[in-house]
């Protein structure tokens, strides 16, 4: 049933059959409650029951708040009451052109025109103000063109166009959105392009419900929006598995060789598999990981990518199973050498039967059933919103970077005698601080998408660490370790809230690319100082249990915590201080500014 | 398209928007008759039918009619 909510949307049935499609998602899953409002310049009630859908598919139960007709506004500005009761984790502002106050007139002067831009973008921005105070992610859409131009092709560049007006406030709203974090555009300008003006406005629905959008859009537009609140919470894929034959290549490599293989922009069929590779590699370079998984001699598989004209090369991927093993073990053996969850992954494969057996036998890999012709499967990557992103920190662009030297790490272990020499040989420098405006992004970024070591998987908005930053009642910490084979940037959070004359541990999480490096007793020796520096001698510690966190379910016995409560697979911890701390860390470097 | 046809696609359509794998529909039946026939509703069914059928209903064409089998009489017109 899954299926059915993933491209190409068949909307005609989403929108006939949604009961029976929400009752099936609902009968087979677990799901994390959200509460989301949605502000509306035009009839939401539709919007809203599909949307519900694609969230569930995303294992979120949504408990939706819908503004009155046309009030969003109204809601924003003046109603923040009622929201601030509702206590949303999303707000979506469901505004098109049917909303712009007014467009410029043929008589207009420029500067009237300016005025009428100036007077429409204040509006906008006094609702992000307003309704930042809920301290929540915002949503916006930009808007879509009107689907009739009285000037014609100089609608778009005479100022008094309507398209020209749309265009310019389109720019503005991307400006915003680009300055404050919280704000997220879902571009409607894009979508409605994509499927066409005159079937994402229905004139005859407009009047009769107003919707100012066609019921057969309402799918495309809810799945772009669970894609961004997907990407808000953390739950977009990280990596990207190529098969090699008729995938990043045409022909089989094993059989026609080198030269036989199609690639380059010699031919028609050549120049498809080109354009894939390079899609592949814009995604690798802005930070998805790239992975081999083919049915290949590795040295074949690699001959492939040694060919003068492919794009993609054997560096770019950080893990390659080139052999004659099932498919589904490699992929296993692929997430497990990444250090990422299985459902991080998306497969791509021309060939159905090895899509199947995939899908069967490791069902949280997305593996869309792409078909067989190169030309089709960027859409299926694209339009699928995997790997949707709410920004680019820098340390997605260096992703790939880390992954490459843990390899070098890994090698070098196999190398050393024990593994407490290898640590040392790393010349281990780390950085622990607490939150600095600078990080706040990514510390956020860590806390919605860090699954395995995570000790109680407690998911933070921007907005969240913000306020824990500067509220005195906590101490918090994050860490930067770098080694000899580089630095692999922020990653570990630890969030202690004060209450009384104890430090309870709300939040601590590490990224796993710097598993087993002493870093979390760094970490654990920086709470301590801290917690002794305010004269704290109690610390109480939290074992969530999630699907993923298995691997920390000891680290507080092992940190010598004693256990004091445990309820189901939860458990709570102690441990008492004393002023003559022992470090527990004994091979990183640690400064503090 | 025969009549009965047409009957017994709306039928599907009912029972799909409706969630409702026995309902069955008569000419006389109404929003009267189904408790979730509302205005929003309303529209579903109206558009899916317009899909299925490929038709378009015309503003207002839909207001005056009463039941189904108006609303079919109306169908067989516009497929003809």
């Amino acid at each position: 049933m899954n299926s059915i909510l993933n491209y190409p949307l068949d909307n005609a049935k989403i929108l006939r059959k949604k009961k029976s499609i929400r009752k099936a998602l609902i009968a087979n899953g677990h799901f994390t409650q959200k509460n989301i409002a949605i502000l509306g310049g035009s009839t939401t009630a539709e919007i809203k029951n599909i949307m519900d859908l694609f969230l569930l598919k995303n294992g979120i139960e949504a408990h939706f708040y819908e503004s009155e007709y046309n009030q969003f506004y109204e809601d924003a500005v003046f109603n923040t009451e009622s929201l601030t009761t509702f206590n949303p984790d999303i707000i979506y502002i469901h505004t098109t052109n049917v909303n712009i106050m007014q467009f410029p007139q043929a008589c207009d002067s420029k500067e009237q025109v300016n005025a009428l831009h100036d007077a429409e973008f204040k509006k906008f921005q006094s609702i992000w103000q307003a309704l930042s105070l809920l301290n929540c992610p915002i949503i916006q859409n930009n808007f879509d063109l009107p689907q009739n131009r009285t000037l014609g092709n100089l609608d778009g560049y005479d100022y008094r166009g309507k398209t020209h007006f749309i265009n310019n406030l389109n720019n503005a709203f991307a400006e915003a959105a680009s300055q404050i974090e919280h704000l997220h555009l879902n571009d409607i300008h894009y979508l409605s392009s994509l499927i066409g003006l005159n079937t994402w406005f229905d004139r005859a629905l407009w009047y009769q419900a107003k919707y100012a959008i066609g019921f057969s859009a309402i799918p495309e537009l809810a799945f772009s929006l669970s894609n961004i609140i997907n990407a808000i919470f953390g739950k977009t894929k990280k990596c990207l598995v190529l098969d090699l034959d008729n995938t990043c290549w045409g022909g089989v490599i094993g059989d026609d060789g080198t030269s036989g293989i199609h690639i380059g922009t010699e031919t028609a069929v050549a120049e498809s598999f080109t354009s894939f590779q390079k899609y592949a590699k814009s995604l690798q370079e802005r930070g998805i990981i790239l992975a081999v998984c083919s049915k290949n001699d590795l040295n074949n598989a690699e001959l492939g990518l040694a060919h003068p004209d492919s794009i993609l090369q054997r560096d770019d991927f950080t893990a390659f199973k080139a052999n004659w093993e099932h498919k589904h073990n490699n992929i296993i053996d692929i997430a497990t050498e990444i250090n990422i969850g299985l459902d991080s992954l998306v497969f791509i494969d021309d060939n159905p039967a090895e899509r199947d057996i995939v899908q069967l036998n490791t069902q949280e890999v997305s593996v869309p059933n792409v078909g067989s012709d190169v030309i089709q499967f960027i859409d299926y990557i694209d339009h699928n919103g995997y790997f949707e992103a709410i920004t680019l920190s820098t340390d997605d662009l260096n992703r790939h970077t880390y992954y490459e030297q843990n390899k070098q790490r890994n090698d070098a272990q196999s190398t050393t005698t024990s593994y407490a020499d290898f640590l040392k040989s790393l010349n281990m420098n780390a950085k622990i601080n607490a939150f600095t405006p600078l990080y706040l992004d990514r510390i956020t970024q860590l806390t919605n998408k860090t699954n395995q070591f995570n000790l109680t998987t407690k998911r933070y908005t921007m907005s969240d660490i913000e306020a824990i930053a500067s509220d005195q009642q906590y101490i918090t910490l994050y860490g930067r370790l770098s080694d000899k084979y580089g630095d692999n940037g922020l990653v570990a959070v630890s969030i202690g809230k004060i209450v009384d004359d104890t430090c309870h541990i709300d939040c601590w999480l590490m990224s796993c690319r710097v598993l087993k490096r002493d870093m979390e007793m760094a970490m654990f020796d920086a709470l301590a100082q801290q917690c002794l520096q305010r004269g704290i001698y109690k610390i109480v510690g939290y074992y969530i249990k999630s699907k993923k966190n298995s691997m920390v379910a000891k680290l507080y016995k092992n940190l010598g915590f004693t256990q004091v409560d445990c309820s189901g697979d939860n458990t709570q911890w102690e441990i008492a201080l004393t002023q003559d701390y022992n470090n527990k860390n004994q091979h990183i470097m640690v400064t503090h500014d | 398209m025969t009549k009965d046809e047409i009957f017994s696609g709306v039928q599907e359509i009912f029972r799909d928007i409706f969630d409702e794998d026995d309902l069955v529909i008569q000419d006389s039946t109404s929003s009267e008759d189904i408790e979730d026939w509302d205005s929003l509703n309303h529209i579903n069914l109206v558009s899916a039918i317009e899909k299925e059928f490929k038709i378009k209903f015309a503003l207002g064409e839909l207001v005056s009619l009463q039941d189904v089998g108006e609303m079919i009489t109306l169908m067989i017109e516009k497929m003809k």
